[in-house]
């Protein structure tokens, strides 16, 4: 198995985070990875994108032209990244703030997921990205959810802790929608 | 090796967390994108194990800090970016001449001048030639994953005790920034005395000057000699390369650092499919592998050398081999960072004509 992901959005949309977890999940279910940011240099506001790359042999370069998938949280990011993504990949788009029609792929599986929207329906619009999260993990199948949602605790800072359940209902919301 | 628990970690803190286990309690820095998280790694933790972070007025007091703290034996570092390791130079200078060890470290951002924050290995001249001014070396490792920011700053520290000379650990933005699984491990070698020359305090015995000024009659000649001599040393016996040179190998590409693992994506696919390419990575960047690539030349391997810069390796390379094989380059200036499919088409465009693949 080869699988590199691009996840880009805003500063502050939790691109890292999600980046970070997909990550470890597949550190602890033995795969090598790499994880790679880039980011200007603003912060919240500015583009934040990073690419994670999970193998089962050793990783060359933890940077990619053509990614197998994509998690696209605002419009710039499709129209960046949304080209490159290899034929048969899959491309999350948060289709609470990108329109419909901005990426014409008839060889990629895109999945539209109103993130902001589940996310506030569970009560927290900073769930935005986890629900994105679920929904690639689940429409790609490069890890079981489960994978992903263990290492919640290993990833998140430790004050956050106490909303752990959330954010794992939040991964679950993504996936369901992702299956739909 | 103990405890190997494997955790997932920024290049610079791998490096950071190096630092520590190899005994340095004494840190010198001042901030600098894209290496901050060391010294915050360090501010951390230095002050809750006996040792001493300090975050100076400017690179140029922390080099000397640096020096001053070298001096008395301990175990020290300084760590910066291109143009703060531009300002530590002259201390460099001084402590290769003084002959104190301590380890520097320089997570490459782009140049000249400010540049910019993206990856860059365009200070590999700077690194190799010892950049200050006189007649010296600094012994420079490459680190091309997390693991080895780790693995070859333990190396440092005692590469520089066992040879009293400043030793470089050459990053760049995405060795450091970069995240992979993590090994940490104890270092079993032990620190040496150095009773023997350090400035510890003259009680009991006479004082010593560690110093770099010679004006006596052929002084400085014979000190100029005698560091000769020692770069001699770690040329025979320091030098680190990984080659993988498959049989009938060709082409083979010589990359370090960052370009090396953008390099070996490519150079497994085309491997995968069916080409024999070859690959030879330079850990140490001084003393330079020129032996290695002789070899390599020598059974008329055409070489390709890929840098982050728009050249600057490949000249080594090119004296390494001696118009033994042809030595071609692909470089990549700050702004773009090449993705391996630009590499494996700079690659198949000088692979031999008329044996493609089946």
């Amino acid at each position: 198995m080869h699988h590199d992901i691009i996840m880009a959005g805003f500063g502050g949309q939790g691109i890292l985070m999600i980046g970070n977890l997909l990550a470890v999940g597949a550190l602890r279910r033995g795969y090598r990875v790499t994880f790679f940011p880039a980011y200007g240099v603003e912060m919240r506001g500015g583009t934040a994108n990073c690419t994670v790359t999970i193998s089962d042999r050793e990783i060359g370069s933890p940077v990619t032209a053509r990614p197998l998938g994509l998690v696209a949280m605002n419009e710039p990011s499709v129209v960046k990244f949304g080209p490159r993504v290899r034929a048969g990949g899959v491309v999350v788009v948060n289709a609470s703030i990108v329109p419909e029609g901005v990426l014409d792929r008839e060889d990629v599986r895109v999945v539209r997921v109103p993130c902001n929207d589940v996310a506030a329906d569970l009560g927290d619009p900073r769930l935005a990205s986890m629900v994105a999260l679920g929904a690639y993990v689940a429409a790609s199948g490069v890890l079981p959810v489960d994978a992903v949602a263990e290492v919640l605790p290993e990833v998140l800072p430790e004050k956050v802790h106490r909303l752990i359940p959330l954010n794992q209902k939040a991964l679950e919301a993504g996936a369901d929608r992702a299956g739909a | 090796m103990s405890e190997s628990k494997v955790t997932f970690e920024k290049g610079n803190v791998a490096l950071a967390k190096a630092a520590v286990a190899a005994g340095c309690r004494y840190y010198f820095g001042y901030p600098i994108t894209p290496q901050s998280d060391i010294p915050e790694y360090l501010s951390g933790v230095l002050p809750r194990i006996g040792g001493q972070f300090v975050q100076a007025e400017s690179e140029v007091a922390s080099i000397n800090m640096l020096l001053g703290a070298g001096a008395t034996g301990k175990r020290a570092m300084t760590s910066s970016s291109s143009p703060g390791i531009s300002l530590k130079q002259e201390g460099i200078s001084y402590m290769a001449g003084s002959e104190i060890p301590a380890v520097i470290v320089n997570v490459q951002r782009s140049g000249p001048g400010l540049g910019g924050i993206a990856p860059s290995q365009g200070d590999y001249f700077q690194a190799t030639r010892g950049g200050g001014h006189g007649d010296y070396r600094v012994i420079v490792l490459a680190p091309a994953s997390v693991q080895e920011m780790y693995d070859l700053t333990v190396l440092a520290f005692e590469l520089a005790d066992a040879y009293r000379t400043p030793v470089m650990v050459l990053a760049d933005a995405m060795i450091g920034m970069m995240k992979e699984p993590l090994e940490e491990w104890v270092p079993q070698n032990p620190e040496p005395a150095k009773d023997d020359w350090a400035a510890t305090g003259a009680a009991g015995r006479p004082g010593r000057r560690i110093k770099s000024l010679y004006l006596g009659d052929g002084e400085l000649a014979e000190h100029n000699w005698k560091l000769a001599q020692k770069y001699e040393r770690i040329r025979r016996e320091e030098t680190r390369v990984q080659i993988e040179l498959p049989e009938g190998c060709e082409l083979a590409v010589v990359a370090f650092g960052s370009a090396a693992r953008i390099a070996k994506s490519a150079v497994d696919r085309l491997n995968d499919e069916g080409r024999r390419v070859g690959y030879v990575r330079p850990i140490t960047l001084w003393p330079f592998p020129e032996e290695a690539i002789r070899r390599v030349a020598e059974q008329g391997v055409p070489l390709l050398t890929v840098e982050l810069n728009t050249g600057q390796m490949v000249e080594d390379v090119r004296l390494a081999v001696e118009g033994r094989a042809p030595v071609h380059f692909a470089g990549y200036p700050p702004g773009y960072l090449p993705s391996p499919d630009d590499i494996y088409d700079e690659i198949v465009r000088r692979l031999p004509a008329g044996k493609e693949a089946a």
